[in-house]
C-alpha cells in the first residue's frame, strides 16, 4: 500500500486553506502537486507527513513508510558530507550510504564539511538523504530549488529509479521535472471557501 | 440537570450571551460585599490586644492571598479542560485569569510587607510563606510572558496549558522545598476548617464578607476579560480571513 | 538513538562552544564573586557552596537555547520528527547531550573552583554529589524550556524567565545539601529529596517536552 488521502481539510495558522482533497498514491507512481504560492502545498505536505494534524479527513499510509524533505535540508555545517548521511542512515536503521552518494554525484565531496558546500550541492546532499532512509513513500517540498539543469536530471533519475523499485513520491514543485509519467494534481480547485461571517462558533469564524 | 449541558457555555457565542446577563449582577455584588466587608472590618471591629490596629490589614491580606493560590488552581483546571476537550473559551479564561492572579499575589505580598514592618520589624524576610508567594508570582509572570510571545492562538493555548501543568507540580515542590529550607516568622494560616485555630468571631465574619467580595470581584474580572479575549480573537480571525480573500 | 547522541556530542566539540563556554562562564562567575563580596576567606568559605551552585545553574542556563534552536533553524527537527525515533526519545537524548557537554564538566571542575573560594574540606563530597544529582535535572528542565520557546525569534530572555522558577526546588535542596556538608551536619534528607526530584523529572518531564515540541512543529 502506498498513500491514501481521503477528504482532507487542512489549516494554516488556524485558518482553513484547502479542503476536500482526496487522492491515492500507488506504489511505483508519483504525483506532482501544482498551484500558486501560498495556496497551501507546504501545509498539505506537512499534514501528510504527520507533522501537523488535519482539520478533518484521513491520511492513511503503512506505518513508518513516509519520509519528508522540506525547504531546509537539516544539514549540519560542521559535519562532513559522509557524516551527515551516515547520521541519517543510522537514525533510519540503515548503513549503506554509497548508493546515495553515487546517485547525486557527491563522491568527490564526501570528506568536505557540509558548511563549505554551495547551495546546489547542499540540496543534493539533502536529497541524497532520501535514499539512505530506505523508506518507500517520499514526500518532497520543492526539491529542485537551487539545483541546476544537470542536477534536476540527476534528481529525476533518482526518482525514476525509486519508482521502478516499487517506491512512490508526492512532490510539490513549480518547474518541469522531466517526469512525464508523474500524475499532476492541481490543488487550486480545493481552495477552502471562507466561512460565513455570522456563523460565530467554536472556531471564532 | 444534565451535567453535559454545561459544555454548551464553552461556545463563544453562548458565553457572550450568557455573561451579558450575569456580569452586571456579579459586578454589583462584588462591589457591595467589598464595601460592606472592608468598612465593617476597618471601622467596626475591635483592635487586637497584641497587634493593635495593624491587624486590620488582614481584610486585604488574607482574601488576596487566598485568591492568589486559587486563581492558579482555576487556571490549572481550565488548562486541563482545554487539553482534554479543546474548548477555546476555557483556554481564554485561563489567559484572562493570569493577570488577575498575578495582581492578587502582588497585593498579598505588598500588604504582607506593610503588616510585617510593625510586627516583625522588617519589610521583608525570607520566610517560607513570603518566599513561596514570590515564586508563585514568578510563575504567573512566566505564564503571561509565554502567552504574549506566541502569535498563533492555538499554539499559545497548548503551550501555556502544558506550562501550567508542569508549573503547578514545580510550584508545589518549591513550596515544600522552601518550607524545608527555612522555618519562618509567619503565623499559622488565619483560616482553617478546624475552628479552634481560627481568628476570633468578631474578625471572622467581616473577613468572610471580604473573601466573598474578592471571589466575586475575581469572577467579574475574569468574565469581563474573557469576553474581551473572545472578541479580540474573533477580530483577529476576521482580519486573517480578509487577508486570505 | 545512539547516533543522535554521537552527532550532538560531535557537533558540540566541533562548534567549540560546547564544553568550553559553560566552564569559562563558571570560572568568570567564581572569579567575580570575591571582587563583589571581598577577599576574606572565612566569608568566602561560608558562601562558597551557594556560589558554586548558582554558578553551575547560570552556566547551564547559558547554553539552553542551543539545545533545540540549531536543529530547528536548519530543519533537522522536522526531519527527526518524521524519523522512526519517538519525540520523547529525541528530547531525552538532547537533554543527555546537553548534560554531558555542560553539566558533567561543571561537576568535574567544581572541586577546583571550590579551592578558589576556600570551600572547607568537609564540603567537597556533598557538593560534588549534589551537583552530580542535580545537574541532570537542570538539563531536562532546560530542554522543556527550550522546547517551549523554540519557535520564537527572541526566546532567550523568555526561556530564562520560564526555566528559573522551575529550578527553585533543585537549587534549594542542592545548595542546602552542600551547605549542610560544609557545616558537618547530616545531609541525608536533602540528598534524598534532590535524588527524588531528579528521578521524577527525568522520568516524566520528557513527555511534556515532547508534547510541547510537537505543538511547536505544527
Amino acid at each position: 500500500m502506498g498513500l491514501n488521502v481521503s477528504d482532507l481539510t487542512i489549516a494554516r495558522g488556524g485558518i482553513k486553506v484547502l479542503e476536500g482533497i482526496s487522492f491515492a498514491l500507488e506504489p511505483g507512481c508519483a504525483i506532482v502537486l501544482r498551484g500558486p504560492n501560498g495556496i497551501g502545498k507546504t501545509t498539505l505536505l506537512r499534514t501528510v507527513a504527520g507533522l501537523q494534524p488535519p482539520v478533518s479527513g484521513r491520511v492513511e499510509a503503512a506505518p513508518e513508510s513516509l519520509v519528508y524533505a522540506g525547504h531546509s535540508d537539516g544539514i549540519k555545517a560542521t559535519l562532513s558530507v559522509a557524516e551527515n548521511l551516515e547520521f541519517w542512515a543510522q537514525v533510519f536503521g540503515n548503513s549503506d550510504i554509497y548508493v546515495a552518494i553515487e546517485a547525486f554525484q557527491l563522491d568527490r565531496l564526501t570528506t568536505r564539511p557540509a558548511g563549505g558546500l554551495s547551495a546546489g550541492q547542499k540540496r543534493r546532499l539533502g536529497l541524497a538523504r532520501l535514499l539512505v532512509t530506505g523508506r518507500p513513500v517520499w514526500v518532497l517540498d520543492e526539491p529542485t530549488v537551487s539545483l541546476d539543469a544537470e542536477a534536476v536530471a540527476m534528481f529525476a533519475e533518482a526518482v525514476r529509479r525509486h519508482l521502478r523499485g516499487g517506491g512512490s513520491a508526492l512532490i510539490a514543485t513549480h518547474i518541469d521535472l522531466g517526469l512525464p509519467e508523474a500524475e499532476v494534481l492541481e490543488v487550486g480547485p480545493y481552495r477552502a471557501k471562507p466561512a460565513e461571517a455570522d456563523d460565530f462558533d467554536e472556531a471564532f469564524l | 440537570m444534565n451535567l453535559n449541558a454545561l459544555w454548551a457555555y464553552a461556545n463563544p457565542k453562548k458565553f457572550i450571551q450568557t455573561t451579558d446577563k450575569v456580569l452586571p449582577w456579579v459586578s454589583v455584588l462584588a462591589v457591595v460585599s467589598l464595601v460592606v466587608g472592608l468598612i465593617w472590618g476597618f471601622f467596626f471591629t475591635p483592635e487586637d490586644y497584641r497587634q493593635g490596629s495593624t491587624v486590620k490589614i488582614i481584610y486585604l491580606h488574607v482574601p488576596s492571598a487566598l485568591m492568589a493560590i486559587n486563581v492558579w488552581l482555576m487556571m490549572l483546571v481550565t488548562s486541563l479542560v482545554w487539553i482534554v476537550r479543546r474548548h477555546h473559551v476555557s483556554a481564554l479564561a485561563a489567559r484572562a485569569a493570569a493577570p488577575v492572579g498575578a495582581v492578587m499575589t502582588l497585593i498579598a505580598l505588598a500588604t504582607g510587607a506593610i503588616w510585617g514592618q510593625p510586627m516583625w520589624g522588617t519589610w521583608w524576610a525570607w520566610d517560607p510563606r513570603l518566599t513561596s508567594f514570590l515564586i508563585l508570582f514568578l510563575f504567573y509572570l512566566g505564564y503571561m510572558a509565554l502567552w504574549e510571545a506566541i502569535e498563533n492562538d492555538d499554539t499559545a493555548a497548548d503551550l501555556t496549558s502544558i506550562l501550567c501543568l508542569v508549573g503547578s507540580v514545580f510550584a508545589l515542590l518549591s513550596r515544600y522545598a522552601v518550607n524545608f529550607w527555612n522555618q519562618g516568622l509567619h503565623q499559622g494560616a488565619s483560616l482553617s476548617l478546624d475552628k479552634e485555630e481560627n481568628v476570633a468571631d468578631v474578625f471572622w465574619y467581616p473577613l468572610l464578607v471580604c473573601i466573598a467580595g474578592f471571589v466575586l470581584l475575581f469572577i467579574a474580572l475574569v468574565l469581563l476579560r474573557t469576553r474581551t479575549e473572545i472578541r479580540a480573537r474573533r477580530m483577529r480571525a476576521l482580519l486573517a480571513r480578509e487577508r486570505m480573500g | 538513538m545512539i547516533a543522535l547522541l554521537i552527532r550532538d556530542l560531535r557537533l558540540a566539540i566541533r562548534a567549540g562552544g560546547g564544553f568550553g563556554l559553560g566552564l569559562a562562564f563558571f570560572l568568570i562567575v567564581v572569579t567575580l564573586v570575591p571582587f563583589a563580596v571581598g577577599p576574606q576567606s572565612d566569608l568566602l568559605a561560608r558562601i562558597a557552596a551557594g556560589i558554586l551552585w548558582l554558578g553551575a545553574l547560570l552556566s547551564c542556563l547559558l547554553s539552553l537555547d542551543r539545545i533545540l534552536a540549531l536543529d530547528w533553524e536548519d530543519g533537522s527537527l522536522d526531519l527527526l520528527a518524521t524519523a522512526p525515533l519517538p519525540m520523547e526519545a529525541i528530547v531525552s537524548i538532547k537533554a543527555l547531550a546537553h548534560w554531558l557537554t555542560t553539566g558533567l564538566p561543571l561537576v568535574l571542575a567544581a572541586p577546583v573552583f571550590g579551592l578558589l573560594l576556600s570551600l572547607p574540606e568537609a564540603g567537597y563530597k556533598p557538593l560534588i554529589i549534589s551537583l552530580l544529582l542535580g545537574t541532570p535535572a537542570l538539563s531536562v528542565i532546560g530542554t522543556f524550556g527550550a522546547a517551549l520557546t523554540v519557535g520564537l525569534k527572541r526566546g532567550g530572555l523568555l526561556l530564562s524567565l520560564l526555566v528559573l522558577p522551575l529550578y527553585v526546588p533543585i537549587l534549594i535542596f542542592g545548595a542546602e545539601m552542600a551547605r549542610r556538608g560544609v557545616d558537618g551536619l547530616d545531609y541525608t534528607t536533602p540528598l534524598l529529596m534532590l535524588a527524588g526530584i531528579t528521578c521524577g523529572t527525568i522520568a516524566l518531564l520528557p513527555f511534556a517536552s515532547a508534547a510541547v515540541l510537537k505543538v511547536n512543529l505544527r
